[in-house]
């Protein structure tokens, strides 16, 4: 026990030591969590739409007006030329175009009915859709006030026989921020834990301490606790610094128990550390490290719902998440905070992670013994 | 001097296809310096990797006071010194923080046991807060010595120690060994620098695999048991060149600035060699008997 304290000791000296590693563990998860979370985020804040108003009428005035008023809207130009607009498109100047014939006013006039364009660049599928839908809502809400003008009977605006009102439980307000800053809080807990466990431990194969180690009354399990444990008490304070941050500046809330989600953190780092300890086995130098755990990680983090629901993927993607620890995380994290799910509500997650978590470090301490 | 350190039955390992050690036996007393001498990829670091308990032996055994490295592998890491051929210390820790370390993991003190490498430790101990990685070679090898003796070990393995070291360190170096030796440390040490087999006990010479002898150094000289000679001249390229056209020559080895020849019926007259080599168009020719050395009987062995 007491030659743990003293590898123990011995890490933390090395680990502070070196000169990436502070600025790894404040750095990084204070420059991820302000970068990413305002960086990857799905809402559209400034959609370019350009202009072919071939109408020149009052009421064409008016919807672009309406579309120039919307926060998330800037014209981008105006050309009486449609191949002008595809052009702006090809070169990536405008997102979508609005094209309104001329007649707009008098077909809705005379006949009560009009029509426009609107051509959307579809090279990113999400953003299209998104743009689309914006722009459906500010012209059926353009749509419903031109009614009201034109036939001067206020009263239909509330003839709609249905009313939906949504309510979006959990994340009201559908906050970016809320929904992604947990997810990158996962990402920074996962790298620390696997990548730094696996590169450490490797770095002294590669250095030829371990020989010297290996020479010593230490035993195996002494020198992989004593691997282990720095990690799981950095992660931990990483988890801790990433919640402080998202509390204090992006205000995400805090509804379940802290404690509840550090100790199921406990169990997932017992698997992330496990699968960090069974690449070392694996890797004999630090570069190989790196491919590896770059691959599982890569692998991981996509899968594991950070971006997409897990729900929409297919079946045997699902299937395979079932091994992906980044997964239960994900979907643990941001229950606890955003639902205030109780121990009951991620049991299953919790008992899934425990026994994944002692099968690999079963594992891994087995291909350890095997190796070194 | 009757107990003994180490002793291996028939070692042998094999990795993957090769056949590192191939079948080794050999005793070695309490208290003695012992050297493996042989060049590199003879096997010396395979038997003490064996010896150490860092691998297994594919057959044969080792004991070490009495010990056996696959079952008792814990006893024996308790009382073994072992530096290997690399320098294997934290570089990113401290002269100290490494002594101190290695001296903890072995539930001991740098305190208790600082008798015993006093005399290595203060020569690096002014530099007991620089980083283990920026000591110069010498001060790295000190260092490995005074871990590998902090928690006071029987025996002592030491893996080339003076590979890759200058000469002023390499003579110092055996002489701290020379002073623990008289500690009553047993101390088993390799190098492939036959100059250094003269300083031990006894020495094993090992060349691919199998031990050729085991004698003490005095005794392998004495069985050369043939004449040998030192030569020289001007053009030493041609003059090896020409000696192993001679029918009656037998081995021609360069050594240093002279050759070192040996005949084949042991009855070569130098005069009428001299001779021969000056219709050779050879000049300053300089020829001498002299006392064979580990190499010499080496490179005999190996003929063999």
């Amino acid at each position: 026990m007491r030659k743990i304290l003293y590898i123990l000791q011995k890490e933390f000296i090395q680990i502070f030591r070196d000169k990436t590693m502070l600025p790894m563990i404040f750095g990084v998860p204070i420059i991820q969590l302000v970068v990413l979370v305002h960086a990857a985020t799905l809402e559209m804040k400034s959609i370019d739409m350009f202009v072919v108003d071939k109408d020149l009428s009052s009421l064409s005035a008016k919807l672009v007006n309406k579309f120039e008023g919307s926060p998330f809207y800037t014209i981008s130009g105006r050309s009486f030329s449609i191949t002008d607009a595809n052009k702006e498109i090809e070169n990536n100047k405008a997102d979508v175009i609005l094209h309104i014939p001329h007649g707009f006013e008098r077909n809705l006039l005379r006949e009560k009915s009009s029509e426009i364009q609107l051509q959307i660049d579809g090279i990113n599928g999400t953003a299209a859709s998104l743009i689309n839908a914006y722009s459906t809502s500010v012209i059926s809400d353009f749509n419903k006030n031109i009614i009201v003008e034109l036939t001067q009977m206020p009263q239909l605006a509330e003839m709609e026989p249905i009313e939906i009102q949504t309510s979006y439980w959990y994340n009201p307000e559908l906050n970016y921020k809320t929904y992604m800053l947990p997810g990158i809080l996962v990402i920074l807990v996962s790298i620390i834990s696997l990548f730094m466990t696996a590169m450490n431990i490797v770095r002294e194969k590669e250095m030829g301490t371990i020989e010297q180690i290996n020479v010593t009354p230490i035993r195996k399990h002494e020198f992989i606790i004593g691997k282990l444990v720095p990690f799981m008490i950095i992660a931990l304070f990483e988890l801790a610094l990433g919640l402080t941050i998202g509390k204090l500046f992006f205000h995400i809330p805090v509804v379940g128990s802290v404690g509840l989600l550090f100790g199921f953190v406990l169990v997932y780092l017992l698997v992330v550390l496990s699968i960090g300890l069974l690449i070392s086995t694996l890797a004999s130098t630090q570069q190989q490290v790196m491919f590896i755990s770059f691959f599982f990680m890569l692998v991981f983090i996509l899968m594991s719902g950070i971006f997409t629901p897990t729900e929409s993927m297919p079946m045997w993607a699902q299937k395979v998440n079932i091994i992906n620890p980044f997964y239960y995380f994900m979907r643990v994290i941001r229950m606890i905070l955003l639902k205030g799910s109780r121990f009951w509500d991620i049991s299953y997650e919790f008992f899934s992670l425990l026994i994944y978590g002692s099968f690999m470090l079963g594992l891994a301490v087995w291909r350890y013994r095997k190796v070194a | 001097m009757n107990e003994i350190a180490v002793e291996a039955k028939g070692l042998k390992k094999t990795y993957e296809k090769v056949d590192a050690v191939k079948g080794v036996s050999f005793a070695i007393p309490k208290g003695e310096l012992f050297g493996l001498i042989g060049p590199d990829g003879a096997g010396k670091t395979s038997i003490f990797r064996i010896l150490t308990t860092l691998i297994l032996p594919t057959e044969g055994k080792a004991e070490i006071f009495g010990n056996d490295v696959v079952k008792d592998y814990k006893k024996i890491r308790n009382n073994i010194g072992y530096m290997p051929q690399r320098f294997s210390l934290y570089q990113d820790l401290s002269v100290e923080e490494n002594l101190n370390f290695f001296a903890r993991v072995f539930g001991t003190s740098v305190q208790e046991n600082y008798d015993l490498i006093k005399d290595i430790y203060i020569q690096i101990e002014p530099f007991k807060n620089r980083l283990a990685g920026k000591l110069s070679g010498g001060m790295k090898q000190k260092l490995a010595l005074s871990c590998a003796l902090i928690h006071s070990p029987d025996i002592l393995i030491l893996d080339e120690p003076t590979t890759g070291v200058d000469a002023v360190s390499r003579k110092e170096f055996w002489e701290m060994l020379i002073r623990l030796k008289q500690k009553g440390i047993t101390i088993v040490v390799s190098t492939p620098y036959m100059d250094e087999a003269n300083l031990c006990d006894r020495v094993a010479l090992i060349q691919d695999g199998r031990i050729m002898k085991i004698d003490k150094p005095q005794n392998i000289t004495n069985e050369f048991g043939r004449k040998l000679w030192a030569i020289k001249s001007e053009n030493i390229y041609k003059l090896i060149q020409d000696l192993r056209q001679f029918e009656f020559i037998d081995t021609v080895y360069p050594f240093g600035e002279f050759i070192h020849i040996t005949s084949k019926d042991n009855s070569m007259d130098i005069n009428s060699l001299i001779l021969l080599l000056k219709n050779n168009n050879h000049s300053k020719i300089e020829m001498l008997e002299v006392q064979p050395n580990i190499e010499d009987c080496f490179m005999e062995l190996m003929n063999n």
